[in-house]
């Protein structure tokens, strides 16, 4: 029972939230709800993914639709920060103090009934005690990054936003964070973070919403997401020796959809990227076409995204 | 109101860095004009009135007044450091009131108090010119640092528009246009240095009275309206 209170008290819901600068559209339509859990806000750079985090946290007001946490809007309400925790993408803190006294002093600006220790529990949680006495300016970017959390994390907060958490941290610090994330997000804490890299947010998210050009492209489990994404048509060039005869073979196969013969060489499109590339070395060799150069024409995290927003 | 975590960060960001040497110049400027006037001159009674009241009034005092004030918010706000602050329920009034008071209370001590000493070197003695020209640079300090507080969370490039200001409206238009000492941060404190020391060399326009009740409520206001605007930040950038 106290547990869907707290759960209900932090659910942050956003209805149909939009956000323009001037004649720019950053956020358009976006509707979502976030609940307990590890949500990955996933986007290439640029989406609207800092856009929404500062949205939700108060620091940006929607210009048309609403975004809640608790069924409170966060915009000139600093009280929404008793609940929220924020991670900041931007590095700049205040470097001439050491970590610890940065944690105290986010502590104390919560009021925390003992801020030293609060502090020293947030520390420990990003691994940061042995060097917290020394101060953020000597600090690496990651380290830099763990003092950030620990700031944030200092009230343990019921919803955590974090804007590109894992940038600058080495690959240790990151399975560690992941760690972290995840046991909150088992504990039952929202937490949210933003990422454009695929593979950060398919370790670490249980939801996935994927965001393109400021519109939601995707929304749910990330295998679900994942399925698109490998389901979807794939275009290669393919260079040969003899690009028509190629063509011919191709068309056949039913994992083809379509062949175009370019300057460059033959684009192909398949439905299938395992079949195909199967077959392609068989259809060559039947047809008597040596090839050339096989190039996947759309990995591109870019093109993965593009063809979420058309599906 | 106050809040000695802010006061403290405040604090450490605005006097460390060399910065404090920065701060000293101006008044080491007027110190040394002072002694050498005092040794050329002696103890004439104008200049004392003009050269604290002129070049300590209308150039020391804002302009140790603008390096402060526009560092202890506006360097945050510039490079987001603020969020660490923001990110927490700290109500805004608390933020402007803490940062305004330190930037007080620092230009207080870098400006005020050489207008003081100053006074005691020209006059020779701890007289009614000293006090009346501490005082009236406290004030002014007090207004100074609540219109620059104020300018950091209205703009990007405070420095720009804080000097402006000063330039434009405190040292040409209050000297034009009569009914623009009401709002001149300058002109209330020529008013109270002059009803204590009673120098005519003081250029002033207004009562003590007047000039303390209108610093009052300008400061006032601009420090309502300051929290009114941080409550309003935005994080805007990139998208």
């Amino acid at each position: 029972m106290s547990t869907d209170v707290t759960a209900a008290a932090s659910t942050v819901q956003l209805t149909n939230t939009t956000r323009w600068y001037g004649n720019v559209v950053a956020v358009n339509d976006i509707t979502m709800t976030l609940g307990p859990g590890v949500t990955g806000l996933l986007g290439p750079n640029g989406a609207g993914k800092s856009t929404l985090l500062h949205m939700i946290s108060g620091f940006l007001e929607p210009s048309r639709g609403t975004v809640t946490i608790g069924g409170t809007a966060p915009w000139r309400n600093p009280g929404i920060f008793r609940t929220v925790g924020l991670v900041p993408e931007r590095d700049s803190v205040y470097a001439f103090l050491t970590a610890r006294e940065f944690v105290v002093a986010s502590a104390k600006l919560h009021r925390l009934p003992d801020p030293k220790a609060a502090a020293e529990r947030a520390l420990e949680m990003v691994e940061l005690i042995d060097a917290a006495d020394r101060t953020i300016d000597t600090y690496s970017k990651g380290m830099r990054q763990r003092a950030k959390v620990a700031a944030a994390l200092v009230h343990d907060p019921q919803v955590l936003l974090l804007d590109e958490p894992f940038n600058g941290m080495d690959p240790r610090q990151r399975l560690h964070m992941m760690d972290l994330l995840r046991g909150l997000g088992r504990a039952g804490r929202v937490i949210l973070f933003s990422s454009h890299i695929l593979e950060e947010v398919e370790r670490l998210a249980d939801t996935v919403q994927v965001v393109v050009a400021g519109r939601l492209a995707a929304s749910g489990d990330y295998r679900t997401i994942r399925r698109l994404m490998t389901n979807r048509p794939h275009v290669f060039v393919v260079r040969t020796t003899n690009d028509r005869a190629l063509a011919q073979a191709l068309i056949g196969s039913p994992a083809v959809q379509g062949v175009t013969l370019t300057g460059a060489g033959l684009e192909v499109h398949a439905g299938d990227h395992g079949t195909f590339t199967r077959q392609l070395a068989r259809a060559s060799r039947d047809a008597g076409v040596g090839l050339r150069e096989v190039i996947p024409a759309d990995e591109s995290l870019e093109s993965v995204f593009a063809y979420l927003v058309g599906a | 109101m106050f809040n000695p975590t802010i006061a403290r960060i405040t604090l450490r960001a605005l006097l460390g860095r060399k910065r404090a040497f920065l701060l000293a110049l101006p008044a080491a400027v007027l110190l040394i004009l002072t002694i050498a006037l005092k040794a050329a001159h002696g103890a004439s009674p104008t200049w004392p009135g003009e050269m604290l009241g002129r070049v300590g009034f209308s150039a020391l005092l804002p302009l140790t007044a603008l390096i402060v004030g526009t560092s202890v918010l506006g360097s945050e706000i510039d490079d987001s450091s603020i969020l660490h602050l923001l990110a927490t329920p700290v109500p805004r009034e608390s933020v402007i009131a803490t940062k305004a008071f330190i930037a007080t209370v620092v230009t207080v001590l870098f400006a005020a108090v050489p207008e003081f000493v100053a006074g005691i070197i020209a006059a020779g003695s701890v007289g009614k010119l000293a006090v009346g020209l501490g005082l009236g640079a406290v004030v002014a300090s007090t207004v100074y640092s609540a219109v620059f507080v104020l300018i950091s969370t209205v703009s990007k490039h405070p420095v720009t528009y804080a000097l402006a200001y000063v330039a434009i409206w405190e040292d040409l238009v209050t000297n034009l246009v009569t009914g623009a000492k009401y709002l001149s941060a300058e002109q209330y404190a020529l008013g109270v240095a002059n009803s204590i020391a009673k120098n005519d060399a003081l250029d002033a326009h207004l009562t003590a009275t007047t000039a303390l009740i209108l610093a009052v409520i300008a400061s006032g206001a601009a420090l309502a309206f300051a929290a009114n605007r941080l409550r309003s930040f935005r994080l805007t950038g990139d998208a």
